[in-house]
């Protein structure tokens, strides 16, 4: 639908747009090294993607009005799961005193920590692009958000829901089993068009900025549940209905900044009654030394524990590990920027190692790399299934 | 005027003779006059209410090289506090739609905020950096914080005739601790109260850096801002260059205008 949708818009892509409108572009192409041969033959060892973000925004009405078409495409060497056209926003915006009505695909994120989002639930995460979820699929939507006296506070109805991306059979970084996507169940009789809601009420008061925020609809974390195909062993997504309440609160002091982010999750689940209620929590800090290095650079360190009740069967991966990291700002003419992160396990002694570093080649030309490392990963472990894709990715973006 | 002059030219000659002790009563007289001078800068340039420019940044390194920042800012001014700031990047292209937000305080450290348009997300970040660098450039944030007579203290020095213009020279001390720098010499004009120069001195009390003013505009009959604003850091050789553009007064912006919600929907 929105393939379709997108393809539509970029036909008609104009060739000159009215005052305040503007086109922003970019264009990436991204390599993949993989340090250990691949456990399926069918999967590869080097990978090369091109990637093309457009954002186009139109303001009129003295910016009360606003439109914005942002659409993303992926083309991949070997994984057609990862080769994708999406819609990360469109959408409309009318704005009111103290008040705005969007109307289309959003995108937004709510929370704190660095090392796991737990509260952040309105987008789907594309687990194609990054392990981490931090990108984010376009969610369809009709909100309000109001300003007041009391803080925001925002309302959301989302009337479509998007599956969450997976590496097809081609691809790394996924589960020994392919998921197969056109088999997703739902616990609710209307699928993907359950109507979901969210309410999200967020506030400064002076050092400490907090949020409280209610989902009810369909999970974005889907249970995987092994079946077959025409024989073919694989994965089928189930997506449970959920009410979540989260918590995301940060308190600055000096150089200080303290961060918890906590979910209560009830989910009606039919099939599995065990995981009826849970609780999930992150916190920690992140301290930063100013002015090292010649005295202009920033040393970050970060230190977050991560929480889940769930256990068994069902434990999550950030369920009693600890994610330590550092970030390092140059605050040079590149904006060069490091930041590493080793969140360990503290029940399986699995190790996950993620190194980002970013810095600007001239003004319309950035680099990025990221190396992730999967270690002391036991038969048993969750990232078990990932002891072989250790990788290292650099990428080259050119804005335009 | 030429009183006071004479005898501040006396007192100095004496300063070598004299134990210190005695010139407590006309120290206070220096930083008495330093405040005042302080104080009236502030009252001329109160009540503009809100304002909005873009400005263009010009980053040269000690080899000459030279790169471009492009960014638009909104303030509005808040009585009996700091002002509120907001930031918006355009160039360079990878940080285009960042955004920063800034809630200055008289005493206080900052309140401060960043957008990051790739994630659609708004960090709340520490303020002790006053003395990092802003995007790279030889302007630190303390720099291009709001300046708020409650934030030093100070120490009139002399008069000075520079360009045809008769100048104060004021000392001011950073109130708080974690600035990166010992004090600032300030050369005021004696018609307007502008701000034409100021030397920056680091915490060893060695010349650190240069900030030039040039091309001075008055907006709705009062309020008079520079066009230019030129950074020289002695210690390194690089330099920043500031141009402003299309000064606006009376936007009619409010608090509202200045949240964590206006951050995201900055332009």
């Amino acid at each position: 639908m929105f393939n379709r949708a997108l393809l539509v818009l970029l036909v008609l892509l104009p060739s000159s747009y009215p005052n305040g409108a503007e086109w922003s572009n970019e264009v990436g192409i991204e390599a993949r090294h993989f340090f250990s041969g691949p456990l399926n033959p069918k999967q590869y060892s080097n990978n090369l993607s091109l990637t093309f973000k457009s954002e186009f925004y139109h303001d009129w009405q003295q910016g009360d009005q606003r439109l914005v078409v942002t659409p993303f495409v992926r083309l991949d060497q070997h994984d057609d799961e990862r080769s994708q056209l999406d819609l990360r926003e469109l959408y409309w915006r009318k704005s009111f005193t103290n008040t705005d009505l969007y109307v289309g695909v959003r995108k937004l994120f709510w929370g704190v920590t660095e090392s796991v989002h737990l509260v952040d639930i309105i987008n789907q995460s594309d687990m194609v692009e990054n392990l981490d979820g931090e990108d984010k699929l376009g969610q369809p939507m009709v909100s309000l958000a109001h300003t007041s006296e009391l803080g925001d506070w925002e309302f959301f109805l989302m009337p479509w829901f998007r599956k969450r991306s997976f590496a097809g059979v081609e691809g790394r970084l996924r589960t020994p089993l392919v998921v197969d996507q056109k088999r997703a169940r739902y616990e609710s009789g209307e699928g993907e068009k359950h109507l979901d809601s969210a309410l999200r009420w967020s506030h400064v008061i002076s050092d400490w900025d907090v949020g409280l925020s209610w989902f009810h609809g369909t999970d974005r974390t889907p249970q995987l549940i092994a079946a077959t195909t025409n024989g073919t062993p694989i994965l089928f997504p189930y997506y449970p209905q959920l009410n979540q309440l989260g918590l995301d609160l940060q308190y600055t002091y000096e150089a200080w900044l303290w961060k918890l982010e906590s979910v209560w999750r009830r989910h009606d689940n039919r099939n599995s009654p065990t995981l009826n209620r849970s609780t999930a929590a992150v916190g920690g800090f992140e301290y930063t030394w100013y002015g090292i290095l010649s005295g202009v650079s920033d040393l970050g360190l970060v230190l977050e524990y991560q929480y889940d009740n769930r256990n068994g069967s069902t434990a999550p991966l950030s369920n009693n590990d600890i994610a330590v990291g550092s970030r390092i700002t140059l605050n040079d003419e590149a904006d060069s920027a490091l930041l590493a992160l080793i969140s360990t396990d503290l029940d399986q002694r699995t190790r996950f190692i993620s190194i980002e570093a970013s810095r600007r080649l001239a003004n319309s030309l950035s680099i990025n790399l990221e190396a992730r490392f999967f270690s002391n990963t036991t038969p048993q472990a969750l990232l078990y299934p990932l002891r072989n894709d250790d990788y290292l990715e650099i990428s080259l973006t050119h804005y335009f | 005027m030429m009183n006071k002059n004479n005898c501040a030219v006396a007192l100095l000659l004496l300063t070598t003779l004299v134990p210190t002790s005695l010139f407590a009563a006309d120290d206070a007289t220096a930083e008495q006059r330093g405040l005042e001078i302080a104080v009236e800068a502030d009252r001329r340039d109160n009540g503009f209410g809100d304002s909005a420019a873009s400005l263009e940044m010009i980053l040269r390194n000690r080899h000459g090289e030279t790169s471009q920042r492009q960014l638009r800012n909104k303030t509005l001014e808040v009585s009996d506090d700091g002002d509120k700031v907001i930031i918006i990047f355009d160039t360079p292209r990878d940080v285009k739609g960042t955004a920063f937000l800034s809630f200055t305080h008289k005493v206080d450290s900052d309140d401060q905020w960043l957008y990051l348009p790739a994630l659609k997300r708004v960090k709340r970040i520490a303020s002790r950096n006053k003395s990092g660098p802003f995007m790279g450039s030889e302007f630190a944030y303390e720099d291009i914080s709001s300046q708020e007579v409650e934030k030093y203290t100070y120490l009139y020095i002399k008069d000075e005739v520079v360009d045809g213009r008769d100048h104060f020279i004021i000392d001011r001390d950073p109130v708080d601790p974690t600035s990166g720098y010992k004090r600032q010499r300030v050369w005021l004009d004696k018609a307007e109260y502008r701000v034409w120069k100021i030397d920056f001195y680091d915490r060893k009390d060695t010349l650190l850096k240069t900030l030039s003013y040039e091309d001075y505009h008055q907006y709705r009959g009062q309020y008079w801002r520079a066009n230019i604003m030129d950074m020289i850091n002695h210690q390194t050789g690089k330099s920043t260059r500031l141009k402003w553009q299309g000064y606006r007064f009376s936007n009619g912006f409010d608090e509202n205008d200045f949240t964590k919600r206006a951050l995201k929907k900055a332009r």
